[in-house]
């Protein structure tokens, strides 16, 4: 009797281990793949359901701390993050990110903020390209197409911000996933890369990392993100906001 | 002369001499271009800022001469004046062929003008630059047909309703041209729905210089004959074409000089802008306009051949001052993000941007000019676009018979 108990309670055993064992390599990827929950499926289209934004507070954003910018060159491999553009002057080299330092003169009041591409919802960029190449996803990233870009440069006489370079030279020093090319327009592009795999752009990250915390990024669409929540529920402002283009990066304390 | 005779230009050794010479700045024109294609742009004096330089000042020159150098076949086939008739063909010819020189130009400073069929085969047609693929083109088609309803016989019947299909085309490209600068809203220095009548009036006015100064060039190199009469007319017109190029560029500051917002822009390109405001109010406005204005009307020298030529001259040197203030002085005022404030950046933002026209520039841009007046030379060597003469004699003579 003892034997068969004894016998039974190893069975016992055994089976909550077992089981124990098959829940945990069931349930492992499941806690995994919650961090990257966000990432879609690279099958799936990209959806208007999302509306990517950013959220920059900048009485956070310090004068002269440029992290967000270097962390743009390192990731999307321009400025100090590429070996290229040797031959092109300061005014002709590109910049996908730039902090601007603006004073108001009648009151004295000044701050700091990074200005980028603004992924407007109506993008002037868009509207003027002849062929197409620049464009807009459903999610609100705006892209150029390097491919069918013809380099007639009309997007940037368009764009309000600022925000595209040309490149001036033969470039041999890229990243793989973000292409760039002689006589083509660029500019940030949200880290598409970067957020299609889940994660958040790499200025928001640099941002993050040193504890400035100025930069939120997320779904403007999905009410329960910490971005939808904090535009709900303090006044945020649109650069150039009289032009109507609805930009998906918003600013906080200008 | 009851009947108009036309004929082609003599093959005489001034003729293979000013080709060859014409020839010589197209190549010149073509290695320039090789040049900027091999390197990439940093070769140029445009950069971030400034990203439309001297290339599309002569393109944009060339092409709104193109469509206005067409008005002197229209006055003649559409409002049946009979003065203007003997020169509809050099005029439908010289259309083509300068626009021509400045798409030649406009495709060639192209970032990828490798990608030329792609603009040919993606089209988003929101885009005034897509539209105007199809305005370029369909405008020379159009002018193409009604030159061969005024120089085929049988087409003859047809070059009236061909010239006004033709005049109202020309009317809507050189509007698609103003508005590449009218639709752009960003800016400070365009956004203006003026830009299309404006740049209609002074393409009126920069084809009829480019007009008067090849009939004067035919005058002196093979002896072709333009009689005072006709010549009196064109050079009365070129004048009030010279006066509405004033009225709608003083239109568009006016109405920008009323709205606050853009003191700031306005201050630049007439008070403080260096380099603009000379080419604005010396070049432009005096040079180019008043000082030609009273040489084409003052008696001492209304009346002499030299003097309208030198006016003519003269509204051209206006012509790419004031396209160079459009064009690279709305870029060279920063971009206003925020209105009011002292901005500074990496990036130039908030201080005017600089840029200096480069050789490769230039020489690819008179290169667009030598093209269009090569390709019209060559034309004109082998179809017969030119009028027999248009002596005072001979021209009383048709417009005697073209009464009855």
């Amino acid at each position: 009797m003892n034997e068969t108990s004894e016998h039974t309670d190893l069975n016992r055993r055994e089976f909550l281990t077992r089981s124990a064992a098959t829940a945990g390599v069931a349930l492992a990827p499941g806690v995994m793949l919650y961090s990257v929950a966000q990432a879609r499926p690279a099958d799936e289209p990209v959806s208007s359901a999302v509306r990517w934004g950013l959220l920059i507070d900048t009485n956070k954003c310090a004068s002269g701390c440029s992290d967000c910018v270097s962390a743009c060159e390192r990731e999307n491999g321009w400025g100090s993050g590429s070996t290229d553009e040797t031959h092109s002057d300061a005014a002709q080299k590109a910049q996908w990110i730039r902090k601007v330092e603006v004073k108001n003169t009648e009151t004295g009041h000044a701050f700091t903020l990074p200005m980028m591409c603004q992924h407007c919802e109506n993008p002037p960029c868009a509207d003027v390209c002849p062929t197409g190449a620049s464009f807009r996803r459903d999610d609100g990233i705006v892209l150029v197409d390097k491919h069918i870009c013809i380099g007639c440069r009309y997007c940037m006489m368009a764009c309000p911000y600022k925000a595209r370079s040309f490149v001036h030279e033969t470039l041999t020093d890229q990243k793989p996933y973000a292409p760039r090319g002689k006589g083509t327009v660029e500019a940030c592009t949200l880290c598409v890369h970067r957020v299609d795999a889940g994660d958040s752009p790499a200025c928001v990250e640099a941002c993050t990392a040193e504890n400035h915390n100025a930069m939120l990024f997320g779904d403007l669409n999905d009410p329960a993100s910490p971005i939808a929540k904090t535009v709900a529920t303090y006044a945020t402002t649109q650069i150039r906001a009289d032009l109507n283009l609805n930009p998906g990066v918003r600013y906080q304390g200008i | 002369m009851k009947h108009i005779t036309y004929r082609e230009l003599p093959g005489r050794s001034g003729y293979y001499g000013l080709l060859g010479a014409l020839a010589l700045v197209v190549l010149m024109g073509f290695g320039a271009f090789l040049y900027m294609e091999h390197h990439g742009h940093y070769v140029t004096g445009m950069n971030n800022q400034v990203v439309w330089g001297t290339p599309h000042v002569f393109a944009v020159f060339l092409i709104v001469a193109a469509s206005g150098v067409l008005n002197m076949a229209s006055i003649g086939s559409v409002f049946g004046k009979s003065m203007y008739k003997p020169l509809g063909r050099m005029a439908g010819l010289l259309a083509i062929t300068l626009l021509m020189g400045g798409l030649t130009v406009l495709v060639l400073d192209l970032g990828h003008p490798d990608r030329l069929i792609v603009a040919m085969t993606h089209y988003n047609f929101k885009s005034i630059f897509a539209w105007n693929i199809f305005l370029y083109t369909g405008f020379m088609a159009i002018v193409a047909v009604y030159l061969w309803s005024m120089m085929e016989r049988r087409m003859n019947p047809y070059s009236k309703p061909m010239g006004f299909i033709a005049f109202v085309w020309r009317l809507m490209l050189t509007t698609g041209t103003g508005s590449i600068f009218g639709f752009l809203v960003a800016r400070q220095g365009y956004d203006a729905a003026v830009m299309a009548p404006m740049f209609i009036a002074m393409s009126f006015s920069f084809g009829l210089a480019i007009f008067l100064l090849v009939l004067r060039a035919m005058e002196g190199g093979f002896g072709w004959e333009l009689g005072g009469m006709a010549l009196k007319r064109y050079k009365n017109l070129l004048g009030v074409f010279i006066a509405a190029t004033l009225y709608f560029v003083a239109l568009m500051h006016l109405t920008n000089l009323y709205a606050t917002e853009h003191h700031g822009v306005e201050a630049f390109i007439l008070m403080n802008g260096g380099i603009y405001t000379f080419l604005f109010w010396v070049v432009f406005v005096l040079v180019g306009s008043l000082l030609p204005l009273g040489l084409l009307y003052h008696p001492a020298t209304g009346g002499s051949r030299t003097w309208i030529t030198a006016a003519s001259v003269l509204v051209l040197v206006g012509a790419l001052a004031l396209v160079y203030v459009i064009i690279i002085g709305g870029q060279a005022y920063p971009l206003v993000l925020f209105p009011g404030m002292e901005v500074s950046s990496s990036f130039n933002d908030g201080v005017v941007n600089s840029y200096a026209p480069s050789l490769p520039e230039v020489v690819l841009g008179v290169g667009g000019i030598a093209l269009a007046l090569a390709l019209a030379m060559v034309a004109m060597r082998v179809l017969r676009f030119i009028p027999e003469t248009m002596s005072d004699e001979a021209m009383q003579q048709y417009l005697e018979a073209s009464k009855h």
